[in-house]
């Protein structure tokens, strides 16, 4: 299917909202969404959520013949694969730009920064070494697919063990990790794609673009930089006139969001050890809520919070002062409550259900005030007109 | 490659040139009688050939037509024997189509596209021999073939790379020095209004290191395209003769 095209007029709103410093889902020009990630059960296997963009990378690894130019490093592969589950417009077995784009990005952010020991990967020089092969899987496309996918390749790189292998004369002997423990690979350092999204000729610039704000960009800029204000790669894409002051700003953007996004890739990963450790649950599953629904929820709309106290302040200085009699609740029997007049209670309680019912009963006491207090306002407005026509009248 | 020596004490290169200095830039437009425009690039012993047919109604499917501007078309390709070892697929591969992606960004941000809608304007690079920035020399190209075609265009793209070693930006690396894992800075800039059409960079580098190393790339491109300019007048003033005649 092809992709959709967005309609002039979002267009032209999405334009203009950016003009005005203004994102569809509150961002700020320089926040980035959420970011989740969640190791599973087996090492080296790691999913990102980065807003509704979801992407899962697995590492695994092999015994094989190194090249011939470089006969004791070992060696690194990347894949990445956009699935048409993730988004109706990508088509399997099909080498569309961005693809080509994302997979050239990755491999040149992580092979070419060497932020892998490859020296590290060689078992026997020129005959045996390993091959670090990381597939990432576009789970669902929401925009920054590539943020998304270098974050999760790094962190399931820094979380992946390879098996421990010993060398005999010529015999190679792979332990199984109930054999011998795994080993980590040795990772230097940790580089981190930043995109940056350009509108109307490089006028405006936002980062972490979202899928919206992806289809009307004018071109792309990503920045990949490790925690030591190092840059790794710097790609600009899309046809766009940047200018050097342009690019100079964005890798100082760049390094404070990596130093940022590095930090939670290490607080990840630490609790994942931690949770091993104390050999509690952990994986997919456990970081999935159960019994909830998520088919029908809908996420909190982002309110202008700015000018909320004063406003708040305004209405409350506007309205009359709250009744001094509240109706205290009669309390029936142990558990059950009941405010204003009404029938008592004759259902059956069960002691189960206490809590919730205390609840329940705050609540609607919260309720009636509230109630209680408008329709109060309204009568004794109601009130004075009528008190005034009849003093005119008379 | 850890014992090679990118820049000696007295300040010289592995093949005898300074630090800022650029490799032999020979060029020659209109090489080719069939297309609508072609040059010949050599940047040291990387030569480069591009050939632009077009602006021509757009081949193939109808539904890649652009209501307001035209379609480029870019075509990367590197010849078997271009490099040591010989290659086995001259394009299709990943990164020969990352290549011809970055020419086509390049050229729509160079090319006065929006005066030919619903047209298509083909570039075919072809690279004869690989010794470093095979990107510049591309770009360079087929720059001189857009003129050569007399497709109008914002200004001359010029395209250099750059290096950094030991805190000295090197310009024009040459295969050695690219292949030897150091930084390299490709840029593809319009000098007059030193605008940026494309910027990629390898390996690490520290941000501060980053100003001086864009600033020798944007001193080299307009060095190359003080030569480039030079091509044209020459072939200009050749073609000049030839029709009087």
């Amino acid at each position: 299917m092809k992709e959709t095209p967005l309609s002039n007029c979002e267009r032209v709103f999405l334009l203009k909202s950016i003009e005005q410093k203004k994102r569809l889902d509150g961002r700020q020009t320089y926040d980035y969404r959420d970011i989740k990630i969640t190791f599973g059960t087996d090492y080296g296997c790691c999913t990102v959520s980065l807003g509704k963009t979801r992407v899962l990378a697995q590492v695994s690894c092999e015994l094989v013949p190194p090249k011939d130019s470089r006969p004791t490093e070992g060696l690194m592969f990347f894949n990445l694969e956009l699935s048409p589950m993730a988004s109706p417009s990508f088509q399997s077995n099909r080498q569309s730009e961005l693809l080509v784009t994302l997979n050239r990005q990755l491999e040149r952010c992580l092979r070419n920064s060497r932020c892998i020991d490859t020296e590290s990967l060689c078992v026997i020089s020129g005959e045996k070494v390993w091959q670090i092969r990381v597939d990432v899987h576009v789970l669902n496309h929401d925009g920054n697919l590539m943020d998304a996918a270098s974050v999760a390749a790094i962190s399931a790189l820094c979380h992946f063990r390879r098996p421990e292998v010993a060398i005999q004369g010529r015999d190679i002997t792979v332990f199984s990790p109930e054999e011998r423990d795994p080993v980590p690979l040795s990772v230097y350092h940790m580089p981190i794609c930043v995109s940056f999204a350009f509108f109307q000729q490089g006028t405006y610039l936002l980062v972490d673009p979202c899928e919206k704000e992806e289809l009307v960009m004018d071109g792309l800029l990503v920045i990949a930089m490790n925690k030591h204000r190092e840059i790794c790669s710097i790609q600009s894409s899309g046809g766009i006139m940047l200018l050097k002051d342009q690019v100079l700003r964005c890798s100082k953007i760049a390094s404070v969001k990596v130093s940022e996004i590095t930090e939670l890739i290490t607080k990840a990963l630490e609790n994942d050890r931690r949770v091993r450790k104390e050999g509690g649950k952990f994986g997919f599953a456990e970081s999935i809520a159960k019994e909830r629904i998520t088919v029908l929820t809908r996420e909190e709309a982002p309110l202008e919070v700015t000018d909320v106290q004063a406003t708040a302040d305004e209405i409350i200085s506007k309205a009359d002062a709250p009744p001094k009699t509240v109706p205290s609740p009669v309390i029936v029997a142990n558990g059950t409550g009941q405010v204003g007049e009404g029938l008592q209670n004759t259902w059956g309680l069960e002691e189960d259900d206490e809590e919730e019912e205390m609840s329940d009963v705050t609540e609607r006491e919260k309720k009636k005030d509230e109630v209680m207090v408008i329709s109060d306002s309204e009568e004794e407005e109601v009130v004075i007109l009528n008190q005034d026509d009849q003093s005119k009248r008379s | 490659m850890a014992g090679l020596e990118l820049l000696s004490d007295q300040g010289y290169r592995l093949d005898g040139r300074k630090a800022t200095e650029l490799r032999k830039v020979q060029a020659r437009m209109g090489v080719f009688g069939q297309a609508d425009g072609s040059a010949y690039m050599e940047q040291g012993n990387t030569k480069a050939l591009a050939v632009v047919y077009g602006p021509h109604e757009v081949r193939g499917s109808r539904s890649k037509s652009l209501h307001d501007r035209a379609v480029i078309n870019c075509q990367y390709s590197m010849a078997t024997f271009s490099t040591a070892e010989r290659k086995r697929r001259p394009h299709g591969d990943r990164k020969s189509s990352e290549m011809s992606l970055h020419l086509k960004q390049t050229f729509e941000a160079a090319v006065l596209t929006q005066l030919y809608p619903r047209s298509q304007i083909d570039i075919y690079v072809k690279i004869l021999q690989s010794d470093g920035g095979n990107y510049s020399a591309c770009v360079n190209a087929a720059t001189l073939a857009l003129v050569d075609a007399g497709i109008p265009m914002r200004d001359y793209v010029c395209a250099c790379t750059a290096g950094f070693v030991e805190d000295t930006p090197l310009a024009d690396l040459c295969h050695a020095e690219e292949s030897g894992g150091g930084t390299t800075l490709s840029l593809a800039l319009l000098p007059r209004s030193e605008n940026i059409a494309l910027v990629q960079m390898d390996a690490r580098l520290h941000q501060d290191h980053l100003p001086a190393l864009m600033e020798a790339a944007a001193v080299a491109c307009k060095g190359l395209s003080k030569v480039l300019d030079s091509v044209v007048r020459q072939h200009l003033q050749e073609v000049s003769v030839q029709t009087r005649e």
